[in-house]
């Protein structure tokens, strides 16, 4: 029962991050049509948003520390950062340690502007091109934004901690009933996964509850009407596109307490939550949330010493088993619509 | 009016035997008049530095890539000579290698085996590359030493740690400076048994490749030796980026110590995981938790930040040793980088000029020659202690460091301090005990 809690619990958060960035895929797809492969690079840039705020955070000038010595046998070079100058020690110190919350606020507008210069710099230019040129452009920019973050941040990942207050985990065993110790949370997993709900309750909301979303919903299911009734339904999609970027963006700096992000963690999202998108539904977004937390629970289970002890490799094949199965049994997916990606 | 047998069908076939026959690998046609594969006939002699530039590793191949290049500057008489003035043998004189400028190409591993295997085949087809030397994993280090067994070129391993490089995957033509699994089991139990007791309880998280098994097969055979328990060993996926659910469930396996048998980012996302879990808080049969990394590498700690304090690993150098060579080394790449060279940059430096040393001492460039010239030899002053070359297995034995995450590093090169330096005598090993054959040197042409 307890290995049974415990990997719901993880699987939450993996699923709250495949939620996130399926959700982008899925509203770049249901508005603009296009197949964007280059969606697993924005979580990156986003995660690389964080690392970036936190190294302005740190700008430092230099003391010579005569006290002690460098690997060369001279004076130390110390590192003292301006924040705290400016604000004192122990308020530059809480600054710094809380760049990653503080990069949600720097993240937002950078990555809305990336999204919405990539949409009318490069992708607008193959909406009436077939699917296979969509993938390899945005496929190919990818590949571009990655190697431009590998080239100014260097191939090795960059530690990129959660605030002091949150390191540690939560004893839901001991609040359970269970013997203290048995099922242990880290507190920014519990955060990532509140937050990922936030978001992904926020981006519902818009499209539900304001007139923009309604519009946009509207151009969704018929965009020639809603053109004919003067509505300039290409700007609202530009704007969602780089909703879209901000939201994978979100996800990948909240990640980075997670995992040290380095310029290749796109990728490794990539694919999977394109598996996501389509066990989902190509275009639902519901569908894109509820298979994000369905396959990042799946692959928890299957990872469990006691399942590789009877079916080993399950852990590797788990997600890919999953989409052929529910696309036999369901070929639009878990909450796919009729006539999407069906021409 | 002459006739002519000319056919249409005749010439398309002479064409394909024709084509096929300039087509086919240079390795095994061009020299077919010279005494072995790319023998120097000018004034200069090219080296080949196979090296991850792309990729994962591509900061660890950069570092690999600034060694080679102070290596060459110093055999080709530049800079301050770095370890050549320490280094016991003194037949390197600063003119090169036997008189011949040295020059050298890169390649790009890309940590793939397919990869590092194309780039060496055509450093040594197209740039007449002598020797091919580097390279930051295991499996294309196998690899790439079986191609240059094949072409009738020197290996020259750059970081490779799994007991097979030298172990059953052994080739005539391919030598290791660095260290291996087994000597870092070896040299970690004892620390371990020191500072956490002979009662514990090991629960082993392991890379799913060559490398982990190996690794995780010494870790476990000398702490069990040591009076350890092993509880559970679970295989990762190599290509694994979050480890949560196989780290969540150690606590309740009973397990008191958590081993990552990993490397490289999946080092680094492993422990940042376990220090995510609070492991290292928690109190588990009356003892704290403890967390081991068997191979630590610089660019590894820098990538886990502070979730490598206190945590204890193996490593085969580290800039702080204080000997002459070391103190040297760290001198001349300080200066010209200025920062301090990494373990992956110091066993590549040494192998080349080692390699050097070698077809100064045999007089020749011929694999052969060289290959006799590092078989059994012993030598000193580049940084690990006397050190032998074992004629066996072509493996180095010198000492091995144990090392911790330091407590509060003075800056980003400072991640490590060396506990103790393991003697050499207790990390030997029986060559025959991880299997395979030398055969015999190929010298190519």
């Amino acid at each position: 029962m307890e290995a049974i809690i415990l990997q719901i619990l993880n699987g939450l958060d993996k699923g709250s991050a495949y939620a996130l960035i399926a959700l982008g895929l899925t509203l770049i797809f249901g508005t603009l049509g296009v197949v964007n492969f280059a969606h697993g690079a924005l979580f990156m840039i986003g995660a690389f948003c964080a690392v970036t705020l936190s190294r302005i955070l740190t700008l430092s000038h230099t003391i010579v520390d005569d006290t002690q010595t460098d690997f060369l046998g001279n004076p130390l070079k110390v590192d003292v950062p301006y924040v705290m100058d400016w604000f004192g020690e122990a308020t530059g110190s809480a600054i710094i340690d809380w760049a990653v919350p503080l990069s949600i606020l720097f993240a937002i507008p950078v990555m809305i502007a990336i999204g919405v210069i990539m949409e009318r710099g490069l992708i607008k230019h193959f909406y009436k091109r077939p699917h296979a040129d969509q993938i390899l452009v945005t496929f190919g920019l990818a590949i571009v934004l990655q190697e431009i973050i590998k080239y100014y941040y260097g191939a090795n990942p960059i530690p990129t901690p959660a605030p002091a207050a949150f390191k540690g985990s939560f004893d839901f065993g001991a609040m359970l009933g269970f013997d203290p110790n048995i099922i242990i949370y880290p507190y920014w997993r519990i955060i990532y996964f509140a937050f990922a709900a936030v978001i992904i309750g926020a981006v519902f909301a818009f499209l539900q509850f304001t007139t923009f979303g309604m519009v946009v919903r509207a151009g969704m299911a018929d965009r020639e009407t809603v053109q004919l009734l003067g509505i300039n339904i290409d700007r609202r999609f530009t704007l969602m596109f780089g909703i879209a970027a901000a939201v994978a963006g979100l996800a990948g700096v909240m990640y980075t307490p997670i995992n040290s992000p380095n310029y290749h963690m796109g990728m490794d999202f990539l694919v999977l939550s394109f598996v996501v998108v389509v066990v989902g539904g190509m275009g639902s977004l519901p569908g894109a949330v509820a298979a994000g937390f369905l396959l990042g629970i799946l692959e928890s289970f299957a990872s469990m010493r006691e399942v590789l002890a009877v079916l080993p490799g399950l852990n590797q094949i788990i997600i890919y088993l999953v989409a052929i199965i529910i696309l036999l049994t369901r070929p639009r997916g878990l909450m796919g619509r009729k006539g999407v990606m069906e021409e | 009016m002459s006739k002519t047998n000319l056919t249409r069908r005749g010439v398309l076939k002479t064409g394909a035997v024709a084509g096929a026959g300039f087509a086919a690998p240079t390795i095994f046609t061009a020299q077919s008049a010279a005494a072995f594969t790319n023998e120097p006939t000018g004034s200069s002699v090219t080296l080949g530095f196979n090296v991850p530039q792309t990729g994962p590793y591509a900061d660890e191949g950069a570092d690999e890539l600034r060694a080679y290049e102070l290596a060459v500057e110093h055999l080709n008489g530049g800079g301050d000579g770095g370890l050549m003035n320490t280094f016991s043998s003194k037949a390197l004189q600063g003119n090169g290698i036997l008189g011949k400028k040295v020059e050298y190409v890169t390649g790009d591993t890309q940590t793939k085996s397919d990869a590092a295997r194309a780039s060496a085949r055509s450093m040594i087809e197209k740039d007449g590359a002598v020797m091919i030397t580097g390279g930051s994993s295991s499996g294309v280090a196998v690899a790439v030493q079986a191609l240059c067994q094949e072409a009738g070129v020197i290996f020259m391993a750059g970081l490779t740690h799994s007991n097979d490089t030298t172990g059953k995957d052994k080739k005539a033509n391919g030598f290791r400076h660095f260290f291996n699994s087994y000597m870092s089991g070896a040299a970690l139990a004892p620390i371990l048994a020191n500072n956490y007791g002979t009662d514990r309880k090991a629960y082993h998280l392991t890379a799913d490749y060559n490398w982990g098994y190996t690794t995780e097969e010494a870790v476990r055979t000398s702490t069990e030796a040591m009076g350890w328990e092993t509880v559970a060993a679970v295989k990762t996926p190599l290509t694994q980026t979050d480890f949560s659910s196989y780290i969540a469930p150690v606590l309740q396996s009973g397990a008191d110590v958590l081993v990552l048998n990993h490397y490289g980012g999946n080092m680094v996302n492993s422990l940042t995981n376990a220090v995510q879990f609070g492991l290292r808080d928690k109190l588990v049969n009356n003892k704290n938790f403890e967390i081991v990394v068997p191979l630590y590498s610089r660019l590894m700690a820098k990538g886990a930040g502070a979730n490598v304090k206190g945590i204890f690993g193996s490593t085969n150098w580290h800039w702080s040793l204080q000997d002459e060579g070391s103190k040297a080394f760290v001198k001349s790449f300080g200066t010209k980088y200025g920062f301090p060279p990494s373990q992956a940059a110091h066993t590549c430096y040494v192998q080349a000029l080692l390699y050097a040393d070698a077809v100064e001492r045999a007089g020749s460039f011929n694999p052969c020659a060289v290959g006799e010239a590092l078989k059994d030899f012993q030598f000193d002053g580049m940084g690990n202690g006397p050190t032998l070359y074992r004629g066996e297995d072509h493996q180095c034995f010198k000492d091995v460091l144990v090392v911790k995450g330091k407590e509060n590093p003075t800056s980003e090169f400072d991640l490590l301090e060396i506990v103790e330096v393991t003697p050499v005598e207790q990390v030997t090993y029986d060559a025959s005990i991880f299997g395979g054959e030398l055969g015999s040197c190929n010298p190519g042409a």
